[in-house]
């Protein structure tokens, strides 16, 4: 058996970065004092010293009337309401169960948040509680929606949608929480032949595209692993996670947009090339121009 | 052994160097993409990784979770190919355990613990290249890391080793060779904007005459680390930010 290895010295890396246009704006870094006047509030990323509002993380200060925050370049998933998270279950508790979503503590779907097979007016009794393992196991991998954000900062989960649910058959591709743009929606069905649900998380589900009328059959836990993906699918799901992987090398933001322009730049490579860090920037470049030239018009 | 004088009449250390001047500190961060932060940092031959993991859910016995603040676990180990000698280092040993308790002790201070109850964060450093110094290169790559993560930290924790030489001429950033030749050795982890110091660690006695003066050449070299290090943030912020575009919301300038 031959084998494509490719193995390069330090000095050979390419640099990945990509240069963007927009002006670069004032930069905090911990310990840099924003401000000494007094009537305003410390928000995220800021803390007070001696009467002097001061930066605790290097970022781009916000604004929002007195409030102000810090925000980081990078840092763990903040959980929002209304958020479309990805996150694979750790813990089957009594009546819950323990999700992790990348953020700072595990997030919790309860039992009453969830839809079970027969109805939505079900009532919950002991016999539903004996059943969740069968329902979702360790390991397993749900979307859901953040309901609420209790006072510790972990989140409330609930998949009381058809939309929502467990997720069987694809490829989950993890990238840093800001990475992802926020978006009205955050399913798409891309016209290439494959669904995406990008979490706000981080956590980007890449399946085969489900038909609406089979859609609608599922409870939300049904779990089909007979049925196998042809080849072309799963060979689209490949090349749509190398495309992610290199946009997230490169530090693009991901969107459904950039996603597919990324997707359509990439034709002309294998999807094994993509793996490789030349065709990764090349991908980019033409990504980004092509962002670019949209912005334009 | 007879004693090498370790600054030359001419004022010139072993390697070349001048008693205040440090080695050439080289850093990038963001090396890996699956820890939360990461960063590399080459100080002199000195070279150091430092991974961080975090804030997260405790791992293992939910009974170590503190209910006020987050738990910072540190873990230092060397490479075995990190010294003159090949030798295979364990991670439990004496000497590893004991430099992740000071770590531990220098990022508690300076983390805001208090911002993530709950949650646990953990920094590993790997020593690949051993010469000198190596709890401090591992406090500063950690540092980095930690910046690199997003973590809250009230400033950057820097340290820097200081030497005596010729009984009253202090040396700044200490190397391996220096370190051997028998000098007192003494490491300072600070806070340099506030002056504040996180650790402090005598090797061998000094006498109290020249105390002031050597932990002066320290804190002036932590000082110095600082400037180079809040430069690389700056650059390794603005490069990651314009690639991003600035990110999901448009700030707003005071």
């Amino acid at each position: 058996m031959t084998q494509n290895v490719h193995i390069r010295l330090a000095s050979q890396r390419i640099d990945n970065t990509i240069v963007g246009t927009s002006e670069v704006p004032r930069l905090y870094t911990p310990g840099e004092i924003i401000t000494c006047r007094s009537g305003f509030m410390r928000g995220h990323g800021t803390y007070m010293e001696e009467d002097a509002l001061t930066a605790s993380v290097a970022g781009v200060v916000e604004q929002v009337n007195k409030l102000i925050s810090v925000r980081p370049i990078k840092n763990r998933y903040n959980g929002e309401i209304g958020d479309v998270v990805v996150g694979r279950i750790t813990e089957v508790q009594q009546k819950r169960w323990k999700v992790d979503t990348n953020s700072r503590l595990d997030s919790v779907l309860l039992l009453s948040s969830v839809n079970l097979p027969g109805g939505e007016l079900r009532r919950r009794g002991t016999e539903d509680e004996q059943m969740m393992r069968k329902y979702l196991q360790e390991g397993d991998l749900i979307s859901a929606e953040v309901q609420k954000i209790y006072d510790d900062g972990s989140l409330s989960l609930y998949t009381r949608s058809l939309k929502y649910g467990k997720l069987c058959q694809g490829v989950l591709v993890k990238v840093f929480p800001s990475l992802v743009k926020r978006r009205k929606t955050h399913f798409h069905n891309l016209p290439c032949g494959a669904s995406m649900i990008l979490g706000n998380n981080g956590f980007i589900w890449i399946c085969p595209t489900v038909s609406e009328d089979e859609e609608n059959g599922l409870g939300g836990f049904t779990e089909n692993l007979l049925e196998v993906v042809p080849r072309t699918d799963r060979e689209v799901i490949a090349r749509l996670r190398n495309c992610i992987l290199a946009l997230a090398n490169c530090k693009m933001m991901l969107c459904d947009t950039s996603i597919l322009y990324a997707f359509e730049e990439s034709q002309k490579y294998e999807v094994l090339e993509l793996l490789r860090p030349e065709p990764m920037l090349d991908v980019c470049v033409l990504t980004q121009q092509r962002l670019y030239m949209q912005e334009d018009e | 052994m007879a004693r090498m004088d370790l600054i030359s009449f001419k004022g010139l250390r072993l390697d070349g160097r001048r008693a205040n001047e440090l080695r050439q500190i080289r850093c990038k961060m963001g090396v890996f993409s699956q820890p939360d932060g990461s960063a590399y940092l080459e100080q002199g031959n000195t070279k150091v990784l430092a991974a961080v993991y975090g804030p997260h859910e405790i791992r293992g016995s939910r009974s170590k979770a503190l209910h006020d603040k987050a738990l910072v676990n540190c873990q230092y180990s060397m490479a075995t190919f990190s010294t003159g000698e090949r030798k295979r280092r364990p991670r439990g040993d004496r000497k590893s355990q004991e430099m992740s308790m000071h770590l531990r002790q220098a990022f508690q201070a300076a983390i805001r613990v208090e911002v993530y109850p709950r949650s646990q964060i953990d920094i590993f450093v790997e020593v690949l290249q051993a010469d000198g110094g190596n709890y401090c290169a591992c406090v500063n790559a950690a540092t980095l890391a930690l910046v690199d993560a997003g973590i809250p930290m009230t400033e950057y924790v820097v340290a820097c080793t200081a030497s005596l030489a010729n009984g009253d001429v202090p040396l700044v950033d200490v190397s391996n060779l220096e370190e051997n030749s028998g000098g007192p050795n003494l490491t300072v982890a600070a806070l340099p904007l506030s002056g504040q110091v996180a650790l402090m660690e005598m090797s061998q006695r000094f006498h109290l005459d020249h105390l002031p003066k050597v932990v002066e050449c320290a804190l002036q070299g932590c000082r110095d680390i600082h400037q180079i290090l809040d430069q690389a943030v700056r650059r390794h912020t603005e490069m990651s930010g314009s690639a991003l575009g600035w990110g999901n919301r448009a700030q707003v300038d005071l």
